[in-house]
């Protein structure tokens, strides 16, 4: 069976943890994304994530894949989609490995890459009633990571 | 006369799925373009720049094609999965 990143029910950190527990792994670093509740000076009600799910399914497994290559370690990794409130976890990243030094260089590189590269949206509704899509610096980011040109 | 009506069609169509603002803006999360004169990224983007609401569409936006980013030069041909990602905000 294949790992799923994605989730429509609220992310179950324990659970994630439980995935990179193991005898010799003596640190586990872990990132929790939490709905937040102003973004560019406006209150935020609620938001909805939404996603291109084959594609982000895929770029999660490559992004888990290169980390733990590049460090001795065990990522697990889980992103939330629908309708969230304030205070829900939006993300979550665990690394769990024999030392500090690589679980927290591999939840950081997982963190930052999700954000970079994964096909994922974001529609806040703000105190107000307005509605709009958040825009990240995914475009900008994608092309430094050498996948992706300017047109 | 045509063997197979259905294959034809597919043949001489590029589906394009849209995403989040471009399918709000565009009023579409699908849309199907005459594959005539589509030959890469960049042709295909310009195409839905001609849309009711593609003006948001810039040369710069990023397309999937077959779930990978692919360039501006990159080939699409009718059968690939191609879609088209307005600026991303996981996280």
């Amino acid at each position: 069976m294949s790992v799923s990143f994605l989730s429509r029910t609220p992310l179950d950190l324990a659970k994630l943890l439980a995935e990179v527990a193991a005898p010799e792994r003596g640190g586990v670093a872990s990132f929790l994304g939490l709905v937040r509740d102003h973004q560019g000076g406006r209150g935020v009600r609620e938001l909805a994530y939404s996603a291109y799910e084959p594609m982000a399914e895929k770029v999660c497994g490559e992004i888990v894949a290169e980390a733990e290559s590049q460090w001795p370690v065990k990522v697990g990794l889980a992103h939330r989609l629908g309708e969230l409130r304030i205070g829900d976890a939006a993300v979550a990243v665990v690394a769990g490995g024999g030392h500090r030094d690589e679980v927290f260089s591999a939840c950081r590189y997982v963190i930052e890459e999700l954000k970079r590269r994964v096909p994922i949206w974001k529609r806040e509704t703000y105190e107000d009633g307005s509605v709009e899509w958040v825009e990240g610096s995914g475009n900008q980011a994608i092309r430094r990571s050498g996948e992706r040109e300017p047109a | 006369m045509p063997t197979n009506l259905t294959d034809r069609t597919e043949l001489t169509v590029v589906t394009v799925q849209l995403f989040a603002r471009y399918a709000e803006l565009l009023g579409a999360g699908r849309v199907e373009l005459p594959a005539e004169g589509i030959r890469t990224v960049g042709d295909l983007l310009a195409r839905l720049r001609e849309l009711p609401g593609g003006a948001v569409i810039g040369a710069a936006t990023l397309v999937a094609v077959n779930l990978r980013q692919a360039r501006a030069d990159a080939a699409v041909s009718p059968g690939d999965e191609i879609a088209i990602l307005p600026p991303l905000a996981g996280g």
